[in-house]
């Protein structure tokens, strides 16, 4: 089944958020244009607030002070510290301070030029890898926001004993997510009064509960609607919060419709990123090679407000040990305040960054051992019936079989000609005068929905209504980006009622009509929703008095009869239940972390030119069992997607800092993968249906951004492997790769 | 440089998807504003608004151009051409490949591949993601696109052989 709203993107026909008409079809009038008053400091107390005189302030302007918001001055996510508009003190650079909206947009440009927010300085913390020194500490006594640690085993007398400690130290990049369409928020207030935003999100219910208590407004009072997000890599997730705030408190003051649109520069200086990290690998091996103990620091830049760095810290520790047995496990995680820009969910959500260091030392381990990487994985590839880091033990779903991780890794071995490669790489190598090739693997794992005990707490809930007409409408709120929700949403439903596709239509993310399914995050969708279609579609079937599996053609029928024998709305209905036997603590970080985990074995191949010190990714294999496949070309495209995305973090998507600021906030200086940059991504699925994920699937989106980087990376330093090269910060740029590679060869007289 | 005050406008007549048409605008407003704000034509995006990633890629005179980079008043006298001009039947092989995910860049990519779809003859020096170069999707890795243009364009993939000299190195 090809993309359902394909065509109209195809044509341009699809309207996002900017694309409605002038009144946004509200029949309110034109929308107002919405701008923000931003902090020019990066910490320190707002001592004033000029307005310039190169604008008539009394010519239709409405502007919005921290002291205009009705509520409480927070917006709601896991902590209460982050404000909609900064007040007496500013926490980052381009903190939201002030509001402006105008019926020209040229005009309410001007405004905000003339405004001067005038901060009276305090000392930034902007280094999250320093001690803060006494003048930049601004929580508890190390500035430390979240510590979480998972203890399996005795690391300590395992590494006394070991034979072999190899050490390692990883550092990862921020990454700005460049969806296309920036962000986007239309706000207004309708006849009725209620407090009403459409626009670009990937969580409706994440913005309805933020906009209630600042807005001092009960659920009923509030109404959120996501309009056609062109793009979301996580970037949404978090942030059309605020957005949707500002221009909820403009509407509000000013009596219209107001539009707030970002432009690039904007979206990637104030919205969140990922967050960077910092990871240290202590591990004791024996002589064989295998794993005695893993002992992990991690740490990640949370910038100036908690937002949702908890849980990617959380994800990011579970994921760090990688997809090996080992029995002695210590990690060890910790999220630090900083006055940069706050740092949010990034597809992956941690798990890259910590998957990243892990895979790296797994090369870095076997080349000190003097063992082939692969042999070294195939010993350590957890089994079935083995247990994780957090004591989870791994077993397959029945009726499915286990996943077979060393066949798995065979798999993408013989796709990419790995051996073969190899000699040939040597030859190469031996006689080019410039180009070095290499080969690197990655063997990887992403838990599929959110962790722990987080589904249960979500308690996502589904509506598949049957209409008068006889088709059958979704009502979720979960939310299509491109990832393709709409479209596995009706297969699913179709398959699951028998029917023909064009009889299901998958409604609007919409707060009024479609229940709280969750956030679209965590590679949750296709699975957990999706399961929950399943089971709604049942529900429907079960009122409709139609057993079995596939009722077909009866559903239609019966569909319209019991709307003529019945009033009122006609609603299958599902509530999420956790698979049996998940057993989570949250206070000892033990037990089962998630449901089940997508598995994946990817192989980069490089060319390295020592000219330019530019590496090429030449091929790539990405190799995973994500449970069953839905719909082919959509998933391929995620793996497809998610791997160039990850290529760009790997290779080239450097920020420039300058006082907190990202300084190179345009894609003329960001720059991420073009279709030049890369080869085509080969893509190898393992079809195993996950008995508890919608038509058998598991999570896909984010296994993609985890694989790539450390492959590309383990590949470099196979290529320079005469140069004793260690790729182990990124980005790993041309510039690094000169830098490491000049040290290289002024320390080899020393070596010698 | 001083801001033009925003009562100065100009008046540009251009042929538009096939019609001629006269508006009136600010004289630093750009092309993409006034196709999407005046002239009700959304269909062309903006992505960067500085010429990198090719999401506002209109044809002007038929030569494809960033429209976030021209002066409305640079088109008068001159034929514009949008997404909204493309025929929704021939994009089916990009449908079927899946070069289309979220969309936001989506219009632009299809109106680069048109234009090599109706110039084949540039496949000959430039290999297909050499061409697409210009348009970045953050979504698809690429792949769908390129798929969904050899389909689009007869002869695509005999044109290209002799010159994707890379790709042969990879795979040998």
């Amino acid at each position: 089944m090809t993309r359902l709203e394909g065509l109209a993107k195809l044509t341009g026909a699809e309207r996002y958020v900017d694309d409605l008409p002038a009144d946004a079809g509200l029949g309110l009038g034109p929308c107002l244009w919405g701008m923000t008053v931003r902090s020019p400091a990066p910490r320190g107390r707002i001592k004033d607030i000029r307005f310039g005189s190169g604008v008539d302030w009394n010519s239709g302007f409405t502007v919005v002070h921290h002291r205009d918001i009705p509520g409480p001055n927070i917006v709601y996510l896991i902590e209460h510290d982050q404000p909609v508009l900064a007040g007496t003190y500013t926490r980052h650079i381009h903190e939201a301070v002030l509001l402006i909206a105008h019926e020209d947009r040229e005009m309410v440009r001007r405004a905000v030029r003339e405004v001067q927010v005038i901060v009276d300085p305090d000392e930034p913390a902007l280094d999250f890898k320093a001690q803060p020194t006494p003048a930049q500490l601004q929580v508890g006594p190390d500035n430390i926001l979240k510590h979480l640690t998972i203890n399996k085993g005795d690391v300590e007398s395992a590494l006394r004993s070991a034979p072999h400690i190899i050490e390692g130290v990883y550092e990862t990049g921020a990454q700005e997510h460049v969806y296309i369409e920036c962000n986007g928020m239309i706000g207004w207030v309708d006849p009725q009064g209620v407090v009403c935003v459409k626009g670009s999100m990937q969580c409706p219910y994440y913005v309805l509960n933020a906009l209630k208590h600042p807005l001092d407004r009960d659920a009923s009072q509030v109404r959120v609607i996501q309009t056609p997000t062109g793009g979301g890599f996580g970037g949404k997730e978090d942030y059309p919060s605020i957005i949707a705030l500002h221009a909820a408190l403009l509407a509000m003051k000013a009596g219209r419709p107001v539009k707030m649109i970002y432009d690039r520069a904007e979206d990637m200086q104030a919205t969140t990123k990922r967050h960077p990290a910092l990871i240290r690998h202590r591990t004791g091996v024996d002589s064989r090679g295998r794993l005695l103990a893993q002992q992990i620091d991690v740490l990640m830049d949370a910038g100036a407000y908690v937002t949702l760095s908890p849980v990617v810290l959380s994800r990011g520790i579970i994921h760090a040990a990688g997809p090996y047995f080992c029995e002695n496990v210590r990690i060890d995680g910790k999220a630090t305040l900083t006055n940069s820009v706050p740092y949010g969910a990034f597809r992956g959500f941690g798990a890259p960054q910590t998957i990243f260091a892990c895979e790296r030392h797994m090369d870095v381990i076997a080349d000190r051992l003097g063992l082939d990487p692969i042999e070294f994985r195939r010993i350590n590839l957890i089994q079935d019936g083995q247990t994780t880091a957090t004591g989870q033990v791994i077993k397959p779903h029945p009726p499915a079989k286990g996943t077979d991780r060393i066949a798995l890794m065979d798999r993408a071995l013989a796709e990419s000609n790995w051996r073969d490669k190899q000699h040939r790489h040597a030859a190469f190598n031996a006689t080019h005068t410039h180009l070095r090739r290499g080969l690197g693997l990655a063997t990887f794992w992403h838990g599929a929905g959110f962790t722990g005990s987080g589904e249960v707490y979500l308690n996502s809930k589904v509506h598949v209504a049957g209409l008068p007409d006889g088709r059958v409408e979704v009502r979720i709120a979960s939310t299509e980006m491109g990832q393709g929700t709409t479209t596995i949403m009706t297969q699913i439903a179709a398959d699951r009622l028998g029917l023909p596709r064009h009889q299901v239509t998958v409604a609007t993310p919409d707060t009024t009509t479609c229940p709280n399914s969750g956030p679209t995050v965590a590679s949750r969708t296709a699975m957990v929703v999706g399961g929950l279609v399943e089971k709604a579609c049942d529900d429907l079937a079960r009122r409709l008095s139609l057993e079995g599996p596939k009722p077909g053609s009866h559903v239609t029928t019966a569909i319209k009869f019991w709307h003529k024998a019945n009033k009122g709305e006609l609603l299958g209905q599902s509530t999420y239940e956790p698979p049996p036997g998940v057993k989570w603590d949250e206070s000892t970080y033990k037990g089962d972390a998630y449901g089940t985990y997508g598995w994946a074995a990817y192989v980069a191949e490089v060319e390295v030119d020592l000219r330019t010190y530019q590496t090429r990714v030449l091929d790539l294999v990405a190799a995973q069992e994500v449970g069953n496949i839905i719909n082919p070309t959509l998933a391929r495209g995620q793996i497809q997607g998610g791997v160039v995305q990850a290529i760009g973090w790997a290779l080239m998507e450097e920020f420039v800092w300058k006082n907190g600021a990202m300084a190179n906030s345009q894609l003329t200086n960001y720059i991420i993968p073009t279709s030049d940059d890369v080869p085509l991504i080969r893509v190898v699925f393992i079809e195993n249906p996950y008995p508890h994920g919608g038509k058998g699937a598991k999570g896909i989106g984010e296994l993609p951004m985890d694989g790539p980087a450390p492959a590309i990376a383990n590949a470099i330093a196979s290529a320079l492997r005469d140069m004793r090269i260690q790729p182990n910060r990124l980005p790993i740029t041309a510039e690094r790769l000169m830098e490491s590679i000049e040290q290289s060869s002024a320390q080899e007289p020393a070596h010698a | 440089m001083p801001d033009a005050a925003p009562s100065s406008t100009i008046s540009v007549s251009l042929t538009l998807n096939g019609r001629a048409v006269t508006v009136e605008v600010p004289v630093i407003e750009r092309l993409l504003d006034t196709l999407r704000y005046q002239l009700n034509l959304p269909g062309t995006k903006e992505g960067c608004g500085e010429g990198e990633c090719g999401a506002c890629t209109v044809y002007l005179d038929g030569l494809p151009v960033c429209a976030c980079l021209v002066p409305t008043f640079q088109a008068n006298g001159r034929d514009v051409r949008t997404i909204e001009a493309i025929a929704p039947e021939s994009l089916k092989p990009m449908l079927e490949s899946g070069a289309t995910q979220c969309g936001a860049c989506t219009p632009g990519v299809v109106m680069t591949a048109c234009w090599a779809r109706e110039h084949p003859e540039i496949l000959k020096t430039h290999t297909m993601r050499e061409l697409m170069a210009g348009n970045l999707c953050r979504c698809t890795g690429y792949d769908g696109i390129i798929d969904g243009m050899e389909k689009m364009i007869p002869g695509a993939s005999a044109l290209r052989a002799g010159r994707d000299t890379r790709q042969k190195d990879r795979h040998p």
